[in-house]
């Protein structure tokens, strides 16, 4: 099955241009900010570390912006961060949401009943709307909060998607067999299950990460970010101090730009893993 | 139409309503420190103006009674809220209730929302259809398909890079605003292009951002349709492509988009509440933009409670109208 996969997955790689591209993009908005402390100083990224408003130059190749913090070093810090929020969110949501999906799917009855309302329901509720009050209710917003927090919006979908796969799993052969044979419930989920939901687990998670970025992001435009140092919070300090009309396009074009390169990234990667997961997805395509 | 579909749909949003209404009181109540002074910490941390915070701290406790039992206070909460759509006080237009700040700006918001919502609907779907039609041109399907990328970035990115190309490098459309300030408010034709053509940018971001999605799942069902043997029959029957393609394709395959439309209304209006702060479009967006900036408590409350509210509302009648679409529906019974 693992052998299968890794095939599976090796041959997507070579054929699926989608996401080689995909792959580039996140690496080289990753590998650089990963990798800036050994050749940019990010101390620069704090206030008045440099001059006001200066324009690129060899000194600031992305110049500074109106706090005297250094463009680039802010998205060298910047980055890193929102990524960080983006992985807490999605884990927790595809975590919670393989949990949920498992347990509606597996056990049914009543506790699928109940979880699959609370899914109904919350899916018409606007997760943004929900968060806006989380994000104004916390005096200090950490990332691993922020994180925290955004993973409301981003459990549900994988919740479905897991649940409505296990329910096809679980009448197939060899689970049924597995029951027969008297083996437990848990391994019958950790051993026939599991395994078989892993494909569609990754693709949930790429999914779910750029659903969490997303929310967060949102946040922090509206001015909810706290102190953190991220993307988002460098696009509110450039729209709150009209950086456009005063003609600074070096502080809030870059944070946009990657801003895309991540959102295109992940669209690129997340798609073409769905069809990794669900052959059915790759055969109406061509 | 059947009258349990009716009422299963009625409960459900009022389930959504309460169920938020609740979480909202859980968040103001449970959360480890006072939201007010929490908000006003933060604003004060980003620079914002915290003009009147001593009186908005003494007024909450005051009007919340927080000495009495907490399902006193819920009750009372909810009754408020439910009952009399009473949302509070705005603190920064003091003494004026909660409920006249967003009002007015309810049909921007509306306005906008509904055109761009429903053009992009229709226009996406209409690609999406096309690009699976063997009859399109190539180059078409190509130009079809890159849309499909640009729904990837979010509203708020689209906005500020059109803001930029549209407005301030090629300056096409204003920078900003619902209307020129100053003009007249009549309602001539003048006004209304003035009006068209500050919204057009604000639309612009939203629709670009939809029609991708709209072009790939209509895509995915075009693919389920295409096999289907009253397609055959309309051929064998020697009708126009064009109208094969209208009735018979896209008008089926469109069926499943309506319900796709109402799970995706959340994440729309979350999008436009961006898009206005960027565009400074007077709509709901800009006031929950203003309340936060001044910690205006009760107009942020007021703003998500209209968004969920709204969004619960809209999922409902699109609920109700989609039975009409489909007849089968309504015989369905249990999950739809």
């Amino acid at each position: 099955m693992i052998g299968n996969l890794a095939f599976r997955v090796w041959r997507a790689l070579t054929y699926s241009v989608p996401l080689t591209i995909g792959c580039l993009l996140l690496a080289a908005v990753v590998i650089p900010s990963v990798l800036s402390p050994l050749f940019y100083d990010l101390g620069l990224a704090r206030i008045a570390s440099s001059g006001l408003n200066l324009p690129p130059s060899w000194e600031h190749p992305l110049g500074t912006q109106s706090e005297g913090r250094d463009v680039l070093a802010l998205i060298l810090a910047g980055t890193p961060a929102t990524l960080i929020i983006g992985l807490i969110g999605g884990g927790i949501g595809v975590l919670v949401g393989t949990f949920l999906g498992m347990v509606s799917g597996y056990f049914g009855g009543r506790l699928d009943t109940a979880i699959r309302n609370t899914v109904d329901v919350g899916m018409t509720i606007p997760p943004f709307a929900i968060l806006i009050m989380i994000a104004a209710s916390f005096k200090v917003v950490t990332l691993p909060l922020m994180g925290a927090a955004v993973a409301i919006s981003a459990w549900m979908y994988p919740t479905r998607v897991i649940r409505s796969q296990v329910l096809s799993i679980r009448t197939r052969g060899y689970v049924r067999m597995a029951k027969l044979s008297g083996i437990g419930d848990l391994r019958i989920i950790f051993g026939e299950l599991l395994p078989n939901l892993i494909p569609l687990i990754t693709a949930g998670a790429v999914n779910a990460i750029a659903v969490s970025i997303l929310a967060s992001i949102g946040l922090e435009v509206l001015g909810l970010g706290g102190q953190n140092l991220t993307l988002g919070t460098t696009i509110y300090f450039a729209i709150y101090y009209a950086s456009m009309w005063r003609g600074l396009w070096w502080w809030w074009l870059p944070p946009v730009l990657v801003l895309v390169a991540i959102f295109l990234g992940l669209f690129l990667v997340s798609t073409a893993l769905d069809e990794v997961a669900n052959p059915k997805l790759r055969r109406a395509s061509s | 139409m059947d009258l349990r579909y009716l009422l299963k749909r009625l409960v459900s949003f009022v389930v959504t309503i309460l169920v938020s209404a609740t979480l909202m009181f859980i968040l103001t109540r449970l959360t480890p420190n006072d939201p007010i002074q929490a908000l006003l910490g933060r604003m004060a941390a980003t620079g914002s103006n915290i003009e009147g915070g001593a009186e908005l701290v003494a007024m909450y406790r005051e009007r919340f009674g927080l000495d009495q039992p907490i399902l006193v206070q819920y009750l009372s909460y909810m009754s408020n809220l439910i009952l009399r759509g009473d949302f509070g006080y705005s603190l920064a237009y003091f003494p004026a209730p909660v409920l006249p700040v967003i009002a007015g700006a309810i049909p921007w918001t509306l306005g906008l929302f509904l055109v761009s919502t429903i053009f992009a609907f229709v226009a996406g779907n209409l690609l999406g259809a096309l690009a699976t039609w063997p009859s399109t041109p190539r180059p078409l399907r190509y130009v079809i398909y890159a849309l499909a990328p640009v729904s990837a970035i979010p509203y708020y990115i689209l906005a500020l890079l059109l803001l930029y190309l549209l407005a301030v490098i090629f300056p096409v459309f204003p920078i900003g605003g619902a209307r020129t300030a100053g003009g007249d408010q009549s309602l001539g034709l003048a006004n209304i292009l003035d009006i068209v053509h500050h919204a057009v940018l604000p639309g612009l971001s939203i629709v670009l951002a939809l029609l991708g999605f709209w072009v790939l799942s209509m895509r995915g069902a075009m693919a389920l349709v295409k096999g289907e043997s009253y397609l055959m029959y309309a051929r064998a029957r020697g009708l126009r492509d064009r109208r094969i393609f209208m009735r018979y394709a896209v008008r089926n395959a469109s069926l499943p988009q309506v319900t796709a439309l109402a799970l995706d209304l959340g994440k729309v209006v979350s999008g436009q509440v961006l898009v206005e702060i960027i565009f400074s479009y007077p709509g709901v967006g800009y006031v929950l933009y203003n309340a936060l900036r001044t910690a205006d408590y009760f107009v942020i409350q007021g703003v998500v409670m209209f968004v969920i509210i709204s969004v619960a509302l809209a999922t409902l009648i699109l609920d109700l109208v989609y039975p009409l679409l489909d007849p089968r529906i309504s015989y369905r019974d249990g999950q739809a």
